[in-house]
């Protein structure tokens, strides 16, 4: 019992980490309908600059996190305006290859600038945020993450749900010829979606990094890890990928937990093809409406 | 020029994919504070028109060739839809586009993406003042309302950005009569009571030349009649041609070689 | 003997079959001859060892790259698991010529056929699935895979790998570079002349109707569902095969190489070289290949120089960035590939000194 009360707990706190991860991933989704393969790498990204800052720079850890979400947002920008506002309106294959080659590149670099090794943050975390309930005890990296977590998913909440810029953005998802009739900067949309989630990124990247080491490779097939995510989820739903990341967590956590380690690599992929047959549109995405 | 003039469009022809051409040298005025109605069968470049006006021709890969488009001083020809909804210039495009996902408050508040920050409050205001139905739909997500509630929807969505100039394409397309009547009033009525100019793109040409103060017709890309709207009301081809009815109040047929001919030299 | 036909300077074909002609001209004939001597009797002969392992290399890479074009170019599925179809050719030839007994050319043949069945397998959620959401579906066919390459022991051996046989082919050797550069390019070669014709059969125009509309396809009576699955059927044939003769070429695999990397490779050369055409795949897999093979001599280079060890280290990592850079620069700039760096080489050739 003991057992499952911790592996448990221990899926959750993955499954969050997974829909964190995945909420960069829907909203460059959401705005301009990009699958981006590079997402691996921006998380991986986020947790480098994290480290030059807090540890190489040795800043204190607030000022390096502020820097680094302030970092990454203008990044977004930059990697918009290069590589894929050239693309807008081009064939779906394009843009797909255009990320996985923008993601071998941003391997390759940080390779080539931190080496494949494996890098840790500086313990500052409080021991207090640990808790211990019976004999199960909670790290305090999962409760942190959790905290920040929750904090960053209602302020994304409200932005969209609320602000006007947040409502743009989802009207150029909705209907962009509308949304550009309207004076909608469509352009600028697109870079802001970028901007925020590469910041996203840069948060999930810098828990990731606190829980496991930071190591290019590892989270680079994190990356990847999305994708159920997002499919199980649909890929338009903030809430699904929430909900999807939950269920991947579970998944991965009890597999590993009561069958095998190697399997848990694995499951989550035969779930999204099984789940893909029955509901090709994930659980929570929206219809397609298509016609001749 | 004169001082009351907003809008000028000398001479312009567009072309998609540049080999497609549509308009052929279009040249029509707007003047301040009227509405001005563009008729013309399907395929006659009205849409076209009112696209190279507001700039929305750059995303279908149309161009402004020749010719110019002068907005209160500015060219504006070929411009980015960013930069004429700015000065003022916005279209309601041709069937209804609503933003499906956006209850119908927010689709409102999209309106201000033109003057971003200001306060918008007494704009919904003025908005639910003027297409009551509104009221009751607020937060209901738009794709769930009717074609009625979609077109209201739509125009006060552009008003939310305090045009000078409204650009409607086809408001009545596919409404009930009654609803139609309606949403015309309104126009009417926007356009006394807040001053705003409005280019008026209609199929139902009847009701268009009803309120408005000039019209221009289109056929194949040219503007091939203009005139005070209450003289084009009574003039006999556009009688037969666009009211549907010929001078002696009869249906004429094909074939009447005269009428036909008559239409055909417009061509 | 009827006269010979030189291009003509404008477009006068008055009948269908004309239009469908490979060669328009009896030139295009004459080099196609040319080039088919320099492959089977200049290159063989005149090339080093080394330079002909390279040369293998690009040829199993096009097979496999023609394949992947039949199904992305030509019928417009996206798949983002042909390392892995690669991958199960290699193991299908493999496991038939240790533990089958199977002879060389059955057990590459057999290796292509278990391919195509893999594919069609991986293909089915393209019954209701495409675009983004079949291309996850692929993704996750590959990790599949790759789990299956590692963990079914029984049948792959796992991570040691599974060592083959020597080739042997009408009671001969099959040994060295030379000797399967002749397998390796007779295969090419059949395969290749089988795609150029497949894409103008009824099949092929069926593949490019779906790629253009898949409803309107299907209002028009194709079967869609049966060609999506023909065509991962052929496209997997493709990478099994290579795959097969890439096994019996190295002797040994292990399941290291058939990863998504690999996959992504296969995707690079069709963009590279040109999505929808079949020579585009050819320069794709030759400018993929080499630029690997310059890349890993970079490397080296600076690591026989003791006192750059330290570059050539921080230089391997450099071998994917250039490749992404590869891609993102061809995306951009050449979206249409090197096969329209060709042609408009040749046509400008064609065209002097009157370019326009």
């Amino acid at each position: 019992m003991e057992f499952f009360l911790q592996l448990l707990i221990q899926g959750l706190s993955v499954g969050f980490l997974y829909a964190l991860a995945a909420l960069g991933f829907v909203m460059i989704f959401k705005s301009s309908s990009v699958l981006n393969f590079a997402h691996g790498e921006l998380l991986a990204i986020g947790a480098f600059i994290f480290l030059v800052f807090s540890v190489r720079l040795n800043l204190p850890i607030p000022i390096a996190f502020l820097f680094t979400l302030a970092g990454t947002f203008a990044m977004g920008f930059v990697i918009e305006r290069l590589f894929l506002r050239p693309l807008i309106g081009e064939a779906l294959i394009e843009v797909i290859m255009l990320t996985v080659g923008l993601a071998a590149m941003f391997k390759g670099l940080l390779l080539v600038i931190f080496g494949g090794n494996l890098f840790n943050y500086p313990d500052f975390l409080p021991k207090a945020l640990t808790i211990e309930w019976g004999a199960i005890t909670i790290p305090p990296v999962y409760v942190a993450s959790f905290i920040i977590g929750i904090i960053f998913l209602s302020i994304f909440g409200f932005f969209f749900k609320y602000s006007s810029q947040g409502i743009y953005m989802r009207s150029v998802a909705d209907n962009q010829p509308a949304a550009l009739s309207l004076g909608v900067h469509v352009r600028r949309v697109f870079a802001m979606s970028w901007a925020i989630a590469a910041l996203v990124c840069a948060l999930s990247g810098i828990i990731l990094g606190i829980m496991n080491g930071i190591n290019v490779h590892d989270i680079s097939i994190m990356g990847l890890k999305v994708f159920p995510v997002v499919i199980l989820g649909g890929l338009e739903s903030i809430g699904g990928a929430i909900i999807g990341g939950l269920i991947i967590g579970l998944l991965e956590t009890f597999t590993g937990g009561y069958l095998s380690t190697s399997l848990k690599e694995v499951i989550p992929y035969v779930v999204l093809v099984f789940i893909l047959l029955v509901k090709p549109y994930g659980l929570f995405g929206l219809v397609e409406i298509e016609r001749v | 020029m004169e001082d009351n003039i907003l809008l000028q469009l000398n001479n312009i022809s567009v072309v998609y994919s540049d080999v497609i051409q549509v308009l052929k040298g279009v040249s029509l005025v707007v003047k301040k504070g009227q509405i001005v109605s563009l008729l013309g069968s399907n395929g006659a470049g009205k849409t076209t028109t009112l696209k190279a006006i507001s700039g929305l021709l750059k995303p279908e890969n149309g161009k402004v060739t020749e010719g110019n488009i002068v907005y209160e001083g500015h060219l504006i020809q070929n411009s980015a839809p960013e930069q004429i909804t700015r000065l003022g210039i916005i279209q309601v495009l041709e069937g209804r586009q609503p933003f499906k996902y956006l209850t119908v408050e927010e689709n409102l508040r999209v309106g201000t993406a033109t003057r971003w920050g200001k306060p918008y409050k007494k704009d919904l205001e003025l908005v639910y003042h003027y297409f009551q139905p509104l009221v009751a739909r607020k937060n209901r997500l738009a794709g769930y309302c009717s074609g009625g509630e979609l077109q209201m929807l739509v125009m006060g969505r552009a008003l939310m950005a305090h045009p000078k100039l409204l650009l409607l394409d086809e408001p009545s397309l596919g409404l009930a009569p009654f609803l139609v009547r309606e949403i015309f009033e309104i126009v009417k009525r926007i356009n006394e009571e807040q001053r705003t100019t409005i280019m008026l793109v209609e199929q139902n040409a009847n009701m268009a030349l009803l309120i408005a103060h000039y019209g221009y017709v289109m056929e194949n890309g040219k503007i091939v009649m203009e005139d005070e709207a209450k003289k084009l009301r009574e003039n006999p081809d556009v009688k037969e041609f666009y009211l549907g009815t010929a001078a002696s109040g009869v249906l004429k047929s094909y074939k009447e070689v005269k009428s036909y001919k008559r239409r055909k030299r417009w061509l | 003997m009827r006269r010979l036909r030189f291009h003509p300077c404008g477009n006068f074909k008055e009948r269908y079959e004309e239009e469908l002609t490979i060669f328009t001209t009896d030139f295009g004939r004459f080099w196609l001859l040319v080039g088919l001597l320099i492959l089977f009797v200049v290159i063989p002969f005149l090339s080093k060892p080394y330079l002909l392992y390279v040369i293998n290399h690009i040829g199993m890479a096009a097979i496999a790259a023609i394949g992947l074009n039949i199904l992305i170019g030509y019928t417009g599925q996206i798949s983002l698991g042909h390392g892995a179809f690669f991958g199960v050719g290699a193991y299908a030839a493999a496991i038939l010529g240790t533990a089958g007994g199977f002879p060389f050319w059955l057990s590459v043949i057999a290796a292509g056929v278990i391919t195509a069945w893999v594919g069609m397998l991986f293909g089915i959620p393209s019954v209701r699935l495409k675009h983004l959401y079949l291309t996850i579906a692929t993704l996750a066919g590959q990790f599949i895979l790759q789990y299956l390459f590692v963990q079914w022991e029984s049948l792959t051996k796992g991570p040691e790998g599974i060592m083959l046989p020597r080739a042997t082919l009408f009671g001969v050797d099959v040994k060295g570079d030379r000797a399967f550069y002749y397998v390796i390019f007779v295969s090419f070669v059949i395969l290749t002349w089988i795609a150029v014709n497949l894409v103008r059969t009824r099949y092929g125009r069926a593949f490019i109707a779906i790629r253009d509309n898949d409803r309107a396809a299907e209002g028009m009576g194709i079967p869609i569902f049966r060609y999506k699955l023909l065509s991962f059927a052929i496209s997997s044939f493709y990478a099994g095969f290579a795959g097969g003769l890439s096994a019996y070429y190295i002797g040994s695999i292990t399941p290291e190489p058939y990863t998504l990397f690999l996959s992504v490779e296969y995707i690079a050369m069709i963009i590279i070289g040109g999505l929808g055409s079949i020579p585009g795949s050819v320069f794709g897999a030759i400018f993929i290949t080499l630029l690997n093979e310059l890349l890993s001599h970079a490397t080296e280079f600076f690591m026989n120089i003791g006192a750059l060890t330290k570059i050539a280290l921080t230089i391997a990592p450099l071998r994917e960035f250039v490749f992404g850079l590869a891609i993102v620069f061809f995306i951009i700039f050449e979206p249409k590939g090197l096969a329209e760096v060709w042609r408009i080489i040749k046509s400008s050739f064609k065209l002097w000194p009157f370019s326009y």
